[in-house]
């Protein structure tokens, strides 16, 4: 894959940046131009704003992976799920750090960052988002919240700069 | 718009023609379409060629005017496109053909489907079947094909308890009819035990879940109805010819256990024939992998929505049963190249209309349909195909 | 001086292999070479995670501990001696990935073991002059021992990130200082895989000597002793030479305790001596002092003189898991499955 291809996307795959009507409030994953889902498609060109997911989750359906796709051959088996946003968008990606056997249907999830593959030995690294489980019964001191705070939707500018 | 019919078929055999190379296997089949409408090729009016994935596979673009000049054509200048769709090339390209012959334009065109895998190594042959799925965010997230169709197993069988051995039959079907096609691929009988026992691929698919990486090719000539006398005894009209498509993901589906585009194509194409599902003999369905021909039935209105297991398993869906299933085998026993998918299934449709799938014939076959379907069903593509004596 | 540390976060990844187990594969006595070391396990990275993928879920955890909105971060610098290239920052993937690019400086620093001390001298500078709101300094590595080494016993993967600012200070810098010599106790040539050390030459003349001149003069300069701090947190590239260096400074156990993890995740290098600071600070109260010795081969040693101060008492721990955590879960691997995911098995062309 080429390298301009992969890091257009670093938004996305890094933060996951989605998009959200302004015309029906439906928010997507990745960000799309125009709205499927209103009644009048057309008019919801331009109006589509950037959107946060906070990566938090829950696990629609999931697949134990033996025979993997091309890059992901020393994880095998491994994890990969349709994951459902707390706002709603619904992710690919894998579970890591479970056993496939703690893997269930309904399954809570949080994003997480890791590589996705590697160009070769001597090519660019990859990197994107993944899921752990969330609800882990020994993580109990923690809360959930995002990854990343979810930024403003016009980002305070004034730096304490030199 | 005319009526269209199908005057011609032609296959090659399907499997690893380690022997043979592209454009062999393309005009192959081609030719003997040619032969079996009794077509002289002054008459013929151009090429369409469903195709997935030459670039990839054998390095080779631009493959419709290569396989019109391999078949002794180029020097009629006649128009020849490649139509691609993924593993639903096929399907498209004779839709295509059908609107160039309905529309006036073109009196006879053939319409072609061919596939060479095994020129690349099968987990490169593999990953380039994985790009019909969205590469950007699926395949490039660890996704593959058979991973997505687990995706819709999993689902399915958790919304409509359908069983690991549900799956398991369809495979065992598809050995059991590609046993009696000397076409097929895998000509070998499997047990429920093999199919369930078999090592996994992306569970809860296994290996015997999953059709193979097969070379192949196939063709049919396409011509007006109302001269279709001159070149068959048995003539089968194309009843409906019908495209859709939906999300290019999995991932944005309301529904991952219905896949839209099939739903759609099946109920226009019934519309334009003003037929049912229930009027349906025959059938070539989709079964790249187990769990896409029982969604793929449940799609098509054969049965309601998460039947599909239980209904399967009645032997509602054998020879003899009140729709019988891939008599061909199958993508999963007859193979799966690709592009020639879709037309190979309307080979072997039209044989058992006209009464010749000899060691796997149904009876009183009249009406048939075949649905041919690209990565997880982005694109779907419906044909019912009529007998018409 | 102003400038402290505003938030931080650690994160060690799940895997874990014990010294038996690497014992059993090269013939030796890997329970004794264990015991010898004071390390129980070590931890080890997934195959998809590297020193920017651990960098970044540190700093993630840091930025919502202190509800920091990414894009007041001036700097990000990234101490490791395993970054993923050669050449190309760890640092610029770390802060696109929190969302702090584009308007801030970022570099990756490598001194051995002391490249995320480093990393928060500088940033302490930046902010003490009010160049930059906050500074963030990481510390990460996924340290690899040749095969069969005895450095393959404890080298282990984990990282911590902290925020350094003037702005609810959690803990104070009251001073920093630094023992820096050309000592070639342990290295890495350009294009090696595996580092080279000195055998015993890294003991008394490298690592003993570096953290007890820094100890002593920062003690020196401050006019305080051991008993002026609750807790003491040295480099720890094993379990056994911080007890016998905080012992020789005159340190009790008590003193030493939670400073030290190694012996349950093994040394993370850059991160060894931070998430034992980390660790300190999850359970610290205002008011507690602390004195940090980091030890980077090669050689230096850098001092912190800390205090924790009242905003710790309000300071939300919550997001992300607490050091203890890392040190109590895991989950054990046998030694080819360490060994595939470490890249010790030649994988042939494709």
């Amino acid at each position: 894959m080429s390298i301009a291809r992969f890091w257009r996307e670093t938004p996305r795959r890094y933060n996951l940046g989605g998009s959200k009507c302004t015309t029906c409030g439906t928010t997507y994953f990745p960000p799309r131009a125009v709205c499927p889902v209103c009644p009048v498609h057309r008019q919801s060109i331009e109006k589509m704003i950037p959107f946060q997911l906070s990566g938090e989750g829950e696990v629609l359906s999931f697949t134990i992976v033996h025979e993997a796709a091309e890059g992901f051959e020393l994880q095998v088996p491994y994890v990969l799920a349709l994951v459902k946003t707390v706002e709603g968008p619904v992710l690919t990606g894998q579970i890591v750090d479970a056993a496939p056997e703690a893997v269930a249907i309904g399954l809570k999830v949080r994003a997480t960052f890791r590589k996705l593959r590697e160009e070769g030995k001597a090519g660019v690294i990859h990197y994107g988002y993944k899921f752990t489980p969330a609800d882990d019964p020994s993580f109990a001191t923690s809360a959930r919240g995002p990854p990343v705070p979810a930024p403003a939707e016009n980002p305070p500018r004034d730096r304490a700069r030199a | 718009m005319r009526e269209v019919a199908v005057l011609g078929v032609g296959q090659t055999r399907f499997g690893e023609l380690w022997n043979r190379s592209f454009r062999e296997i393309g005009i192959e089949s081609g030719l003997q379409a040619l032969v079996d409408a009794k077509l002289a090729s002054a008459d013929l009016g151009g090429l369409f060629l469903g195709n997935m994935a030459s670039g990839s596979l054998i390095a080779q673009e631009h493959i419709a005017p290569l396989i019109l000049d391999y078949a002794g054509l180029a020097g009629r200048h006649l128009p020849a496109v490649r139509v691609e769709g993924g593993g639903a090339s096929g399907g498209l390209a004779l839709h295509q053909g059908y609107l160039a012959v309905a529309s006036g334009l073109y009196d006879y065109v053939v319409v072609g489907g061919a596939e060479k895998l095994t020129d690349v190594p099968d987990t490169v042959g593999a990953e380039i079947a994985n790009a019909t799925a969205d590469h950007e965010w699926e395949v490039v997230f660890g996704a593959t094909l058979p991973a997505l169709w687990a995706l819709v197993a999993r689902r399915h069988m958790y919304l409509y308890g359908t069983t690991r051995e549900d799956l398991a039959r369809v495979a065992v079907h598809a050995h059991e009819m590609g046993s009696k096609n000397p076409n097929a691929h895998y000509r070998n009988k499997l047990t429920l035990e093999q199919v369930v026992g078999a090592g996994p691929v992306a569970e809860p698919l296994g290996v015997f879940d999953c059709a193979p990486l097969s070379d192949g090719a196939a063709a049919v000539v396409l011509g007006p109805l109302e001269t279709a006398r001159r070149h068959t005894d048995t003539p089968i009209r194309i009843a409906a010819s019908q495209v859709a498509c939906d999300t290019m993901a999995l991932q944005h589906r309301a529904d991952p256990t219905t896949v839209g585009s099939t739903v759609a194509a099946a109920r226009n194409a019934f519309r334009q024939a003003r037929r049912a599902p229930a009027d349906v003999r025959v059938a070539e369905v989709h079964d790249g992998y187990t769990i896409a021909a029982l969604v793929s039935l449940e799609d098509l209105g054969f049965v309601e929505k998460g039947r599909a297991g239980t209904e399967f398993a009645s032997g509602r869906f054998a020879v003899g049963g009140s729709t019988a299933v891939n008599t061909s085998g199958g993508l999963k026993a007859q193979g799966r190249p690709f592009g020639a998918v879709g037309v190979a299934q309307v080979v072997e449709v039209v044989r058992q209309l006209r009464g010749e799938a000899t060691g796997r014939q149904v009876a009183d076959a009249t009406l048939g349909l075949t649905h041919d379907l690209g990565g997880t069903g982005a694109t779907s593509v419906v044909h019912l195909l009529e007998r018409t004596n | 001086m102003k400038a402290g540390i505003v938030s931080y976060g650690a994160y060690v990844p799940r895997y874990r292999i014990t010294p038996a187990e690497i014992g059993r594969v090269w013939g030796s006595d890997g329970e004794s070479m264990g015991e010898g070391l004071n390390v129980r396990r070590k931890s080890v990275p997934a195959p998809d995670e590297d020193t920017i993928t651990i960098s970044t879920e540190a700093l993630r955890i840091a930025l919502v501990r202190g509800a920091i909105d990414p894009q007041q971060v001036g700097a990000v610098y990234v101490g490791s001696e395993s970054h993923p290239y050669a050449v190309k920052p760890t640092a610029t993937v770390v802060a696109q990935a929190v969302g702090a690019t584009p308007f801030l400086t970022a570099a990756d620093f490598e001194f051995a073991c002391k490249a995320g001390t480093a990393a928060i001298q500088t940033c302490l500078g930046l902010v003490g002059a009010e160049m930059i709101r906050y500074g963030v300094a990481i510390g990460t590595d996924t340290s690899q021992g040749a095969p069969g080494d005895a450095l393959e016993y404890s080298a282990s993967a984990g990282g911590a990130a902290f925020v350094i600012g003037q702005e609810r200070v959690i803990c104070q810098v009251r001073r920093t200082l630094s023992y820096t010599t050309d000592t070639p106790d342990f290295w890495r040539r350009e294009g090696q895989k595996y580092p080279s050390h000195s055998g015993r030459f890294t003991g008394e003349p490298a690592y003993f000597r570096h953290v007890t001149e820094c100890a002593r003069r920062m003690m020196e300069t401050e006019g305080t002793t051991p008993a002026d701090y609750a807790h003491v947190v040295f480099h720890q590239p094993n379990g056994k030479f911080p007890q016998r260096v905080g012992k020789q400074l005159g340190f009790s156990d008590a003193q030493m305790r939670y400073g030290l993890v190694t012996p349950d995740i093994g040394n993370t290098y850059s991160a060894a001596a931070l998430i034992g600071l980390a660790n300190v600070l999850d359970r610290a109260a205002p008011h507690e002092r602390i004195l940090v010795v980091g030890y980077g081969s090669g050689a230096g040693s850098d001092a912190f003189d800390l205090e924790t101060t009242d905003e710790i008492a309000s300071f939300d721990r919550s997001h992300g898991r607490p050091v203890q955590w890392y040190l109590d879960s895991g989950t054990e691997i046998p030694y080819a499955v360490y060994a595939k995911f470490r890249g010790k098995i030649h994988m042939g062309e494709h």
